[in-house]
């Protein structure tokens, strides 16, 4: 320990209190100072990173999606994304010929640990769910983390039926998840066996999710179908 | 000042106030469990007895295993080795592989018994832990249940038995519909309420008619047996009477608020390895409290555990979990039922 | 007690990676320990990133010691350190977006890990910039080797992978206990058991042979 400093705290303290500040915040200086440089030299590549993870969740549940467009849920009503709109997420996927390739959307349900944030694909042309992938979630290894992994459980999501009402107002059949072995309805999931929780997160989610949803989008779909390349 | 009791014969727990001593109570819990071991391999076969021969193998090996690491001479005369083996082997799916009953026997001793000290120093019931482990590293594995009585029990093995060594057992669905057992679901009487809301009758637990575990099965011969302990004064009837009290008690609160969510307080009674665990495990005189009011504490708390894991949880059976909890908890039980010491005066508040 | 005077040995770096072992020896940063060492990617990562801070804040720590009052100490140290983590957290966001995920709060909470505030504490304000950095590199590697080992065991028997490359084929039976919580605990106890065992038999080696008993 260098000399001025070898005194003990219940000693007269023989350093004024300005030093302490001004030590304190020439390093709270530095510091500051070595995260922004950090921060601006990764913001670039975060970016980047988030919109190619984005990109390829939206591509695995909308095949052949070359460009996407969000769009944000919000209050009944579907706005163009920006920062200041918070809500359910919307992506609309796109071929290179500016083809309407079907629709992403954000979904989230309860879980056997945690919430189980999926994302979904819609394919408006047989109005039903056409994939989904999990985003984040906190399910037994082993049991529930298999969801968008298991053939049997994503055979579920090839077509599962998620047709609007007579009034267009609310789904025809409520998505729900059955025990395994007893899916007799399109619009019916087939539970992991073994995982009964964590499959009915994610048909909780899609049902959330698409029941506020669709009523919004059906009708305008047509301004959606296409869009310049 | 405690009063001083000269001479004094030194023993390890389990502390049992008579002229026995622990070789001869635990040889005539072995002479117990034999029925119901017996019973097992009836019911489900030469598989039953494969696992029950491993499993009680496996402990008694590790057991001398440890005795040698540590310089010690051989425990093996004392038999509590070899009830952790058959107890332990009770509680598994009778077509439970044998390479992961080698897991649960060595993990048993192993971590629930050795490390601890030994005989008298285990903190916990060793059967319940090795069978907590399997539990958490082969969830598939051990509720994959057998039908009881399968025509071809004696000549053939269950084929999950002989799984070789850490590879996955194969699927049991093909050999249980060949097996030729109607309307067999592959679930237990506890997961057949819990997630089918189906009630199997009072009688055919009590009797044994039924799937589940190798030694759970059968009500009447566990009760029977712990009888015969009991009735010996080899084993402490509060235990059990408590822990089937608390069960029931709790059960039947929840029966007459809401009858029509919950079964009734006689099937959770006797399905599942409530009547096994209460009887044998919840017993353990080392891991369970002495003093009088503990003990009925102690007791009456498993059997609550018990029935508010089944009934809440997310697995159909709570037994293990409750009595392990039970064990933890013993210390403190005790501590604070700690009897007034006779002529001693009331602690000064 | 003047820091140019200590001299730099290999033993400044191997101490901490062996004999001083910040896990298996002293027991320090548990929480990290146990909760990111499912696999053996995430405990090397979560390793790297730990090392990365401790050479960093054990510079810019000796670099200001003699500046730095003794009453704000703990709180400069805190905020050098936490400078250094949040560095560590862009640069994985940017650069391993995948770790970053799997290893979630965790890199946060490095700022907390006692083993490194216990180096600039017991260390790095006591000695030469040039041994503050050495002997920041060995504690993190001692890290990232206890880490490496643990996660390593866990994904073996938890996983059958080892760094995600499939190791016994499709039969392997898993045995899922081991990535879940408590098989953190196992494999540290079972760690800890290796360690204190090899450590035992060494004394008693050196006993019979009359050697000098290590120092430390």
């Amino acid at each position: 320990m260098s000399a001025p400093h070898t005194s003990t705290l219940s000693a007269t303290p023989q350093t004024p209190s300005f030093r302490l500040i001004a030590v304190l915040g020439t390093v709270a200086m530095l510091s500051g100072l070595l995260i922004v440089l950090v921060y601006q030299w990764t913001l670039p590549t975060i970016t980047e990173q988030k919109r190619l993870a984005l990109e390829r969740a939206v591509q695995a549940v909308i095949p052949g999606a070359s460009s996407i467009e969000t769009l944000v849920l919000e209050g009944g009503q579907l706005h163009p994304d920006s920062a200041n709109v918070n809500g359910l997420h919307v992506y609309l996927g796109y071929d290179q010929a500016g083809t309407l390739q079907g629709i992403a959307a954000e979904g989230s349900g309860q879980g056997y640990a945690d919430l189980v944030k999926i994302l979904y694909g819609y394919d408006p042309a047989c109005q039903c769910i056409s994939g989904f992938k999990v985003v984040a979630s906190r399910e037994t290894p082993g049991f529930g983390d298999k969801l968008d992994r298991d053939p049997k459980f994503l055979a579920n999501f090839q077509a599962l039926d998620v047709q609007l009402d007579a009034e267009q107002q609310a789904l025809a059949n409520e998505v729900v998840t059955v025990k395994h072995g007893t899916k007799s309805k399109p619009w019916q999931i087939d539970a992991i066996s073994g995982a009964t929780v964590s499959s009915r997160a994610v048909g909780r989610a899609i049902n959330d999710s698409a029941s506020k949803l669709l009523p919004v989008l059906t009708p305008r779909l047509s301004e959606f179908a296409k869009r310049s390349p | 000042m405690p009063p001083s009791i000269s001479p004094v014969e030194l023993r390890t727990s389990p502390h049992v106030r008579t002229t026995q001593s622990v070789e001869l109570i635990m040889r005539n819990v072995v002479y117990a469990l034999l029925p119901i071991s017996t019973w097992a391999i009836w019911q489900f076969g030469l598989s039953a007895l494969a696992l029950i021969l491993t499993v009680t193998a496996t402990c008694v090996a590790t057991e001398r295993f440890f005795n040698w690491m540590a310089d010690r001479p051989s425990t093996l005369s004392d038999w509590s080795a070899t009830i952790t083996g058959l107890l332990l082997a009770l509680t598994l799916p009778p077509g439970f592989p044998l390479w992961m009953a080698v897991v649960a026997g060595f993990v048993g001793i192993a971590l629930g018994k050795a490390l601890f000290g030994g005989l008298g120093f285990n903190v916990f019931n060793p059967a319940l832990v090795g069978r907590a482990f399997v539990q958490a590293a082969f969830p598939v594995s051990i509720t994959s249940w057998t039908p009881a009585f399968a025509p071809g029990r004696f000549t053939e093995f269950i084929p999950t038995t002989f799984t070789a060594p850490f590879t996955i057992p194969p699927d049991l669905g093909a050999w249980v519909k060949a097996a030729g057992v109607d309307g067999f679901t592959g679930a237990t009487p506890l997961s057949l309420w819990k997630f089918d809301g189906v009630v199997t009758s009072s009688s055919d637990l009590f009797t044994g008619m039924s799937a589940g575990s190798a030694g759970e099965t059968s009500a009447l011969l566990i009760l029977l047996c712990g009888a015969y302990l009991a009735v010996r004064k080899m084993m402490d009837w509060r235990i059990p009477a408590a822990v089937l009290g608390g069960a029931f008690a709790t059960a039947l609160a929840f029966w007459l608020w809401g009858g029509e969510h919950f079964p009734q307080p006689l099937f959770v009674l006797f399905s599942g390895g409530l009547m096994l665990g209460a009887v044998f495990m919840a017993s353990d005189m080392v891991a369970s409290p002495v003093t009088p009011l503990g003990i009925w504490i102690y007791g009456l708390f498993i059997g609550f555990i018990t029935v508010i894991i089944r009934y809440f949880g997310g697995l159909p059976e709570g037994v293990m979990y409750a009595i392990l909890l039970g064990n933890a908890v013993s210390p403190l039980i005790e501590q604070v039922t700690q009897p007034r010491i006779y002529g001693a005066k009331e602690a000064k508040k | 007690m003047d820091s140019k005077q200590t001299p730099i040995t290999m033993d400044t770096f191997l101490a901490q990676v062996w004999r001083d072992n910040p896990v298996f020896v002293m027991a320090l940063g548990m929480c990290p320990v146990l909760a990111v060492t499912s696999s053996a990617t995430n405990g090397l990562a979560m390793g790297i990133a730990s090392t990365f801070v401790l050479i960093g804040s054990n510079l810019l720590v000796s670099m200001l010691r003699k500046l730095i009052p003794k009453q704000v100490r703990i709180a400069t140290y805190i905020v050098i350190i936490a400078t250094f983590v949040t560095m560590v957290d862009y640069i994985l966001q940017a650069m391993a977006p995948a770790i970053y995920a799997a290893l979630g709060a965790f890199i946060q909470l490095i700022v907390v890990n006692c083993i490194i505030l216990g180096r600039a504490e017991a260390y790095a304000s006591k000695n030469g910039v040039l041994a503050s950095v050495v002997n920041g590199a060995g504690t993190g590697a001692g890290f990232t080797l206890a880490l490496l080992l643990l996660g390593g065991v866990r994904e073996i028997l938890g996983a059958g992978t080892l760094f995600g490359i499939d190791l016994f084929g499709p039969h392997f039976q898993p045995w899922l206990v081991m990535i879940l919580p408590p098989g953190g605990f196992f494999a540290l106890g079972a760690w800890l058991l290796l360690f204190s065992w090899l450590k035992q038999r060494k004394t008693r080696r050196a006993e019979l042979k009359g050697e000098p008993l290590h120092a430390g």
